[in-house]
This record gives structure tokens, C-alpha cells and sequence, in this order.
């Protein structure tokens, strides 16, 4: 009995004990703010994008606003910014779809084929398309892909459609150069270092017991490939597009600079678009009505929430693909 | 650039004619880089008998066992030197395709290494399917017969589309041992098959090869001399990269020619 209070004072001094000690308290204090600051900060951006863009998504609706077709800032101040959302869902998209087999295809050749030296020089190249700032794609998109994809790919299509097949000239469109194609090609361009860096690096990272053991089996380098090591490293390429989706759908300056900024429905293969971000970016500087700079602010907050969804899609798929998460 | 090896003439080695040669290996070498891991070693192995290949870490062991289904391949720095006739023809010839050779000189490894991204049944049949055989009945029969060979269908057959990696490590080896089995090789090739695994799981598996052998031609790699005492008809053992001694596991482990050998068996270093 006389033993008791000295045990349980004992025990409630030893787990506090730890943290007296002013350094550990300090660490633990600092870490958790800056861990708590990454919360409010996302969740602050999500709440001030929708308080700034309310004025304008309250008076079209929550999904008038999404899904109305007039933008008209001038005459009748009517928002629906649903040619942007497609403009934005078609282009990254699309670019995805592009870039992927081009990035895979580097990523296998790099990790598996290539010697060793003209894989560094590939994977040197790729780390630099990363880190080319975007206006420069967009100028390079201005002076030099729109003209060229003008008069390689869009007047002869367009041309051999007007005399040919009249009826596809209607889903062409304006052969100027700049529209969503050339968009397309520019953001395909400008994502494929994601793709590639994260799959070469799942690729690189599949053990060697499990090349082996498909080898061992009598498979040849492709079957290798196709059996093993694509299976295996399907979680880190899956990341690498989903990566390069996110980067395609928040892409501005050079997507701004050659997609044509129309925003008049429906869209044609060759002819002028438009996106959320390049609206932002465009239109913000020049809002004068109070509406007009809402309406701005709401779309930077649906760009956030298809950013938002996209990436909770992704982590979910990501975690049924991953090889990691199959074992008990 | 190359030491001068200690020639190990051909009828140094006890060749037994009663029994069938399935593989000979003739002054084969392996050098890594500017090192030789094997060198020079002359062997028969002998069909339908466990032939185990001892000696201390960095013996070599591992190194010829993989030089046996052309595995160095794989590895821009090695080259193998010698020849290797299987049956007669050596699978280091020009016009021998490595994949070829591999699918009659099976692998099982050190660590079990089943596809994970594949089902039990997928393992299994996976080596089927690459030489392009599409039928169900074929492959389940196929299925059935590897994973009963590798004492592994009871436990499994209720749960052939589980994923491989549900089953615990012991069961992990025997499905190898299954994937290896079920493209019907000549030659199995175990490389310290039993090392990642707990005693239970071991015994298994060593009483597996026995039941095996009738099957296939078994080389194993162990540095378990007790494992290769228990399992082994033929034992040749190892040492700088050189085969000291090979001769019936039994004559070998009683009776060794060679000081070196009786100094490792007999537990004074290794």
C-alpha cells in the first residue's frame, strides 16, 4: 500500500518526462505548425477562391455558373465559363493521351535499352524540357510551331476537305494555326518530362529478382517488359501521367499564347479555344465591373476543384495499382 | 590479365557410366569486370539426380550455377568462357538462343520472387504463355500438375485467383518452384532456394527434391552442408572460384580426397 503513490507518480512522470525537455518541445512545436500551415493554406485557397468568386456564382447558380455558355463581361454580364471547362478538359486530355506513349516509350528506351551514355543525354534532355519556363514553349508555339503545323498539317487537311469531303469542314475549322491543336501539341510537348521521369524511375526501381525470374522462365527482353516490369512499375508511370495531367490542366502562359482564346462553341479541331487559366490570365488585369473580376476569381476556384477531383481519382487509383500495397 | 588457373584435367573427375550425363561443363570460366568468379571448372551433372554445389560465401557457386542457363547474359560486364553441353550441345555455341536455352534450364532463386501484379494461377502459367499457349484446359491442366509437383496444390486450390503475394513465404517459394516446373525444363537450378525461409518451410522443400528428381535434373546451390548432406546425390564443393572436389555427396562428405574440403566439412572455417 505505501509502495502505490510512488509507482503511479512514477509512471506519470516517465512519457511527460520526454517532452520537458525545451528542444524536443520547440522541434515538435515548429514541425507541427508548418505540417498545419500546408492544411490551412489549401484550404484557405479553396474557401477565398469561393468567397471571391461568389458574387458571380451566386447569381448564376452553382452549376449555371459551370454549365452556362455566355461569357460577356461588357453588355449583358452574363458568366457561364463552360467553354473553358471543356476547352481545358479537351486540351489536357488530349495532351495526355498524346505525350504518354512518347514519354513511356522514352522511359523503357532510357532504363532498358539505351547505352549508358545516350541515356544520360536522353535523361538530361528531358530533365531540361521540365525546366524551360512555359512563355518560352509559348513563344516557340507563336513563332515557330503554329506557322509550321499551318502550313504542313492545317491548310492541306483543310484544303483536300473543302474539295474532298466537304462535310468534315465544319469539324476542322479556322486553319489559322492557332487553336486547339496547336494547343495540344505545345502542352503534349511541354508534359512529357513528368511522364518520362517518373516512369524511368519505377521502371529503374522494379528489383532485379523479378527481371530475372521472368528470364529464367525463357522470355525475351519485350515479354520481360510486358510481363514484368511494366506490370510491376505501373504505380510509379500511373503517378508520372497523373503528374502531367495536373500540370496540363493548370498550364497558363503558353497554351494562352497559341490556343486563340475563342470561347465560342463548338469547339473544331484546328480552330480557336480557350481555357481556365488563360481566361484568368488574360481577363484579370482588364476587369473593371466588381461582377466581371467575381466571375474571374470563380473560375480560378472550379480550376481548383477539377484539380481537386482529379487528384483524389488519382491517389485512389494509385493505390490499387501500386505493387507496394498488395502485400499483407 | 589472367591468372594462371590449376588445370583440372577431365578424368581427374569421377565420371560415372552407369549414369547419364544431362549437362558437362567443360573449363568454364566467368569473369566479372577484371575478376574471374569461376574459374576453370570441369563437371558432369547427372540426369535425374541432385547434384549440390557447396562452399564458403563468394565460393563462385552462385556464379557457375547461373552461368549453367546462360543468366550472365544479362550483364554487360560478365563473360563466360568454356563450354556448357547440355545434352551434348554446348548452349554457349553461335545459333544457341539464350531464351531457348532457359526454357529447357529452369531458375528457382534466393529470395522468392513470385510476379506480384499476377494471381497464383498467373504465375504458374505465366511461363506457358510465353511460349504462346492460349487454352484454358491446357494451361489449367498445366497449373494443376506444376503446383501438385511442387507439393503446393492443396493448399491452394480453392484460391487459385489470389493474389500470389497472399501466400506466406515458404508457399512463396514452392509457387516458384511451380512457375519454374510448369514449362517442363530439363534442368532445374535452385540457388539457395531454401536461404529466406524458416525450418518448417525449409523441410518442405527439401522434401520436395526428392520427389522431384524423378522429374527433373536438380542443381542446387546451398551453403547449408547439412541441406546438401540430406538432398544431394552429388556434391562437388567450391572454393576461390574453383571446384576443389566433386564426387557422390555420400564418398565426399566421409571420405574427401581433397584438405580443403575436409577442412570445410569438417567445420574449421566457412
Amino acid at each position: 500500500m505505501q509502495q502505490a503513490p510512488v509507482q503511479s507518480s512514477l509512471i506519470k512522470q516517465t512519457p511527460s518526462a520526454i517532452y520537458r525537455l525545451w528542444g524536443d518541445r520547440i522541434f515538435l512545436s515548429v514541425v507541427l505548425l508548418l505540417a498545419l500551415s500546408i492544411v490551412a493554406l489549401t484550404l484557405g485557397l479553396g474557401y477565398y477562391l469561393y468567397l471571391g468568386g461568389s458574387q458571380a456564382i451566386n447569381k448564376e447558380g452553382f452549376w449555371g455558373f459551370l454549365t452556362g455558355t455566355t461569357w460577356d463581361p461588357a453588355l449583358k454580364l452574363e458568366f457561364g465559363i463552360w467553354p473553358y471547362v471543356l476547352g481545358t478538359l479537351i486540351t489536357s486530355f488530349a495532351a495526355l493521351l498524346v505525350s504518354f506513349p512518347i514519354a513511356l516509350a522514352a522511359a523503357i528506351f532510357t532504363a532498358e535499352y539505351a547505352p549508358r551514355w545516350l541515356a544520360g543525354f536522353i535523361n538530361y534532355l528531358v530533365d531540361l524540357m521540365a525546366a524551360v519556363p512555359s512563355v518560352v514553349y509559348g513563344i516557340w508555339g507563336i513563332f515557330v510551331l503554329a506557322p509550321f503545323l499551318r502550313e504542313v498539317i492545317y491548310m492541306p487537311t483543310f484544303l483536300w476537305a473543302a474539295e474532298k469531303a466537304p462535310g468534315l469542314v465544319p469539324f476542322l475549322g479556322n486553319p489559322a494555326g492557332y487553336g486547339m491543336f496547336t494547343g495540344v501539341v505545345i502542352l503534349s510537348s511541354m508534359i512529357i518530362p513528368f511522364t518520362a521521369a517518373l516512369s524511368r524511375d519505377a521502371i529503374a526501381l522494379v528489383p532485379a529478382a523479378q527481371r530475372e525470374g521472368a528470364y529464367a522462365l525463357g522470355a525475351t527482353r519485350w515479354e520481360v517488359m510486358q510481363t514484368v516490369i511494366l506490370p510491376y512499375a505501373r504505380g510509379g508511370i500511373f503517378a508520372g501521367a497523373m503528374l502531367a495531367l495536373g500540370r496540363a490542366l493548370g498550364e497558363t502562359m503558353a497554351v494562352a499564347m497559341v490556343i486563340g482564346n475563342s470561347n465560342v462553341l463548338p469547339y473544331t479541331l484546328f480552330g480557336p479555344a480557350s481555357t481556365m487559366p488563360a481566361v484568368i490570365a488574360l481577363e484579370l488585369k482588364e476587369a473593371v465591373e466588381d461582377l466581371h473580376y467575381s466571375a474571374i476569381i470563380g473560375v480560378g476556384f472550379y480550376l481548383f476543384l477539377i484539380a481537386f477531383i482529379v487528384n483524389v481519382a488519382a491517389s485512389y487509383l494509385l493505390n490499387k495499382l501500386k505493387v507496394g500495397s498488395q502485400r499483407a | 590479365m589472367m591468372r594462371e588457373f590449376k588445370p583440372m584435367a577431365s578424368s581427374e573427375m569421377t565420371l560415372d557410366p552407369s549414369l547419364k550425363t544431362r549437362i558437362e561443363t567443360r573449363h568454364v570460366t566467368v569473369i566479372y569486370g577484371q575478376k574471374a568468379g569461376v574459374k576453370d571448372v570441369t563437371m558432369p551433372i547427372y540426369a535425374n539426380k541432385v547434384t549440390a554445389l557447396i562452399g564458403p560465401s563468394g565460393c563462385g557457386k552462385t556464379t557457375f550455377l547461373r552461368s549453367l542457363n546462360r543468366m550472365h547474359d544479362l550483364t554487360p560486364s560478365a563473360r563466360v568462357t568454356g563450354e556448357v553441353l547440355l545434352d551434348g550441345i554446348n548452349v554457349y555455341a553461335a545459333g544457341v538462343d539464350p531464351v531457348e536455352v532457359r526454357r529447357k534450364i529452369g531458375m528457382v532463386f534466393q529470395k522468392p520472387n513470385p510476379f506480384p501484379t499476377l494471381s497464383i494461377y498467373g504465375n504458374v502459367v505465366a511461363g506457358l504463355r510465353l511460349v504462346g499457349i492460349r487454352k484454358k484446359s491446357l494451361l489449367d491442366e498445366a497449373a494443376e500438375r506444376a503446383l501438385r509437383q511442387a507439393a503446393l496444390w492443396d493448399e491452394v486450390k480453392d484460391r487459385l485467383h489470389a493474389p500470389s503475394m497472399s501466400l506466406s513465404g515458404g508457399q512463396q517459394q514452392r509457387l516458384c518452384i511451380a512457375r519454374a516446373l510448369a514449362v517442363e525444363p530439363e534442368v532445374l537450378l535452385m540457388d539457395e532456394p531454401t536461404s529466406a525461409l524458416d525450418p518448417i518451410s525449409t523441410q518442405s522443400i527439401e522434401d520436395l527434391l526428392t520427389e522431384l528428381k524423378n522429374h527433373v535434373t536438380i542443381v542446387i546451390v546451398t551453403h547449408n552442408m547439412q541441406q546438401a548432406g540430406r538432398v544431394s546425390d552429388f556434391t562437388g564443393y567450391f572454393l576461390n572460384g574453383e571446384m576443389v572436389e566433386f564426387g557422390p555427396t555420400s564418398l565426399l562428405f566421409t571420405t574427401p580426397k581433397d584438405k580443403r574440403t575436409e577442412a570445410y566439412i569438417t567445420g574449421r572455417f566457412g
